[in-house]
């Protein structure tokens, strides 16, 4: 069983949405400043998108910052993007960005907090996933 | 010569040079790059192109479609010359005040674009006659006079940040549908383009915001806050109420009114949500029609639904170095 690891900015989106999961969970720092959670287990990174009408800086640099140690990548086993629908083609983009820079599977993507049912579906979803991938 | 005394001797305040070097608040550096990255004009629309596809338009459709656009001029209006100006006066930081000039100009921009696709594609008394029905019709009149008296100097900041996301966030839908129900249907595809670029722009202006409201929400305690939530709450059972009337009297001669029903349920969700709240309508209610929101994000029906297949099996590559830079697309 692996856990997860987000980010999520002061507006708090991603948090929420984390939060109302339940699982335990990493969250990279939004101040580069603050400590960076050292992970030691797979994990499924959970991140919002934050790239232009372009699709340029979708992964924040915090989030970026954490990948770069290449130990931390190497846990990472999937990711999860959340975004807006009205981005168009690039909604949830950081998820594509993260799943082609790692070679992981991009597992889901849902707007802003998300709603009941991404909920319930990640919730399944990562159990699932675990025994399969743990 | 009148003209030239001072009506009133109030002395207005000299303020702080804006330094971008010095912070407050990264989120306004963030939203002021993604913003200027964002601008566009409509004159980079090939609209011309869509002067055909208009012609295949039933009278009633093309009606339809001119009173919609003169109902979201009306808004963009609004949001340009009053609301982001009045959020202004509210800003946390110097640097939130410049964003908001650029909210303001964007609205503009907005309000313009919908006079180009008129200029292109109808005859000017056919686009007389909408701009006076938008004077006339109660329910544009009604959303627009509930959305003012919160921007008005007698509300709060809170009040006004809250009318304001509803605006950006909601109001709009009922007729951001149609172009992108006649996308879907590969008619206007020109004009959807341009759409499509206000609705990415209104997306981040509802987030920012959105974002602010929560900053300022912070200070409350929590009955201030829950009075605050209340309010939003209740300003949303309005503004609902006369949208779904405005979207009756549009849709329903197209049969389309339900449809567009579950368009704002799901709006109206998101609105709260970039306010810091949780859904107001249930999912049963905001099962939007696919082919609107392939419209909308063309590749939002790919199945990106890893977890509902069987999971079972990938190879995971070997992680190769990487470099800030390469993460810069």
């Amino acid at each position: 069983m692996g856990t997860l690891v987000y980010f999520s900015s002061a507006s708090g989106n991603t948090h929420r949405f984390i939060e109302r999961l339940g699982a335990p969970a990493h969250r990279i720092a939004s101040k580069r400043s603050e400590p960076t959670p050292l992970v030691k287990e797979p994990y499924i990174l959970v991140l919002p998108t934050y790239s232009d009408g372009y699709g340029r800086g979708a992964v924040a640099k915090q989030v970026i910052g954490f990948l770069n140690d290449a130990q931390q990548r190497e846990l990472i086993r999937g990711v999860i993007a959340s975004g807006n629908r009205n981005f168009g083609r690039y909604f949830a983009y950081a998820g594509d960005v993260v799943s082609q820079k790692c070679n992981v599977p991009l597992l889901y993507r849902f707007e802003l907090a998300g709603t009941a049912t991404d909920i319930s579906r990640v919730e399944n979803g990562i159990k699932n996933f675990w025994k399969w991938n743990s | 010569m009148t003209v030239l005394t001072a009506t009133h001797s109030a002395t207005l305040r000299i303020p702080r040079a804006i330094n971008w070097n010095r912070l407050e608040d990264d989120k306004d550096l963030e939203i002021w790059n993604r913003l200027t990255a964002n601008f566009w004009l409509p004159e980079k629309i090939p609209l011309s192109n869509d002067i055909q596809s208009w012609g295949t338009l039933h009278p009633d459709e093309q009606l339809l479609t001119i009173r919609v656009f003169t109902g979201l001029t009306l808004l963009d209006t609004i949001q340009n010359t009053i609301g982001a100006p009045a959020l202004m006066a509210d800003a946390l930081t110097p640097h939130e005040e410049a964003v908001l000039t650029n909210i303001a100009f964007m609205e503009a921009v907005h309000a313009r674009s919908y006079s180009s696709v008129f200029s292109t594609l109808c005859q000017m008394s056919d686009v007389d006659d909408a701009f006076r029905w938008s004077e006339e019709n109660e329910h544009l009149q009604a959303k627009s006079r509930l959305i003012l008296d919160e921007y008005d100097a007698g509300s709060s900041p809170l009040k006004r940040k809250i009318a304001s996301v509803f605006l950006e966030s909601f109001l709009f839908y009922s007729g951001f549908y149609l172009p992108m129900h006649w996308s879907s249907r590969a008619k206007l595809t020109n004009t959807a383009d341009l759409i499509r670029l206000i609705i990415r722009d209104e997306a981040v202006h509802g987030y920012y915001i959105g974002y602010k409201f929560q900053r300022m929400c912070e200070r409350l305690n929590p009955d201030e806050y829950n009075r605050t939530k209340d309010f939003a709450f209740s300003l949303m059972f309005d503004l609902y109420d006369i949208e779904s009337k405005y979207t009756q009297s549009l849709y329903d001669c197209v049969g389309l009114s339900e449809d567009v029903k579950h368009f704002l349920h799901y709006n109206a969700n998101k609105a709260l949500m970039n306010l810091g709240f949780e859904a107001l309508f249930p999912e049963s209610v905001c099962q939007v029609n696919p082919a609107i929101m392939a419209a909308l994000s063309p590749n939002a029906d790919e199945n990106h639904d890893f977890f509902s297949g069987s999971g079972s099996s990938y190879v995971i590559g070997k992680t190769v170095a990487t470099e800030d830079e390469d993460w810069d697309f």
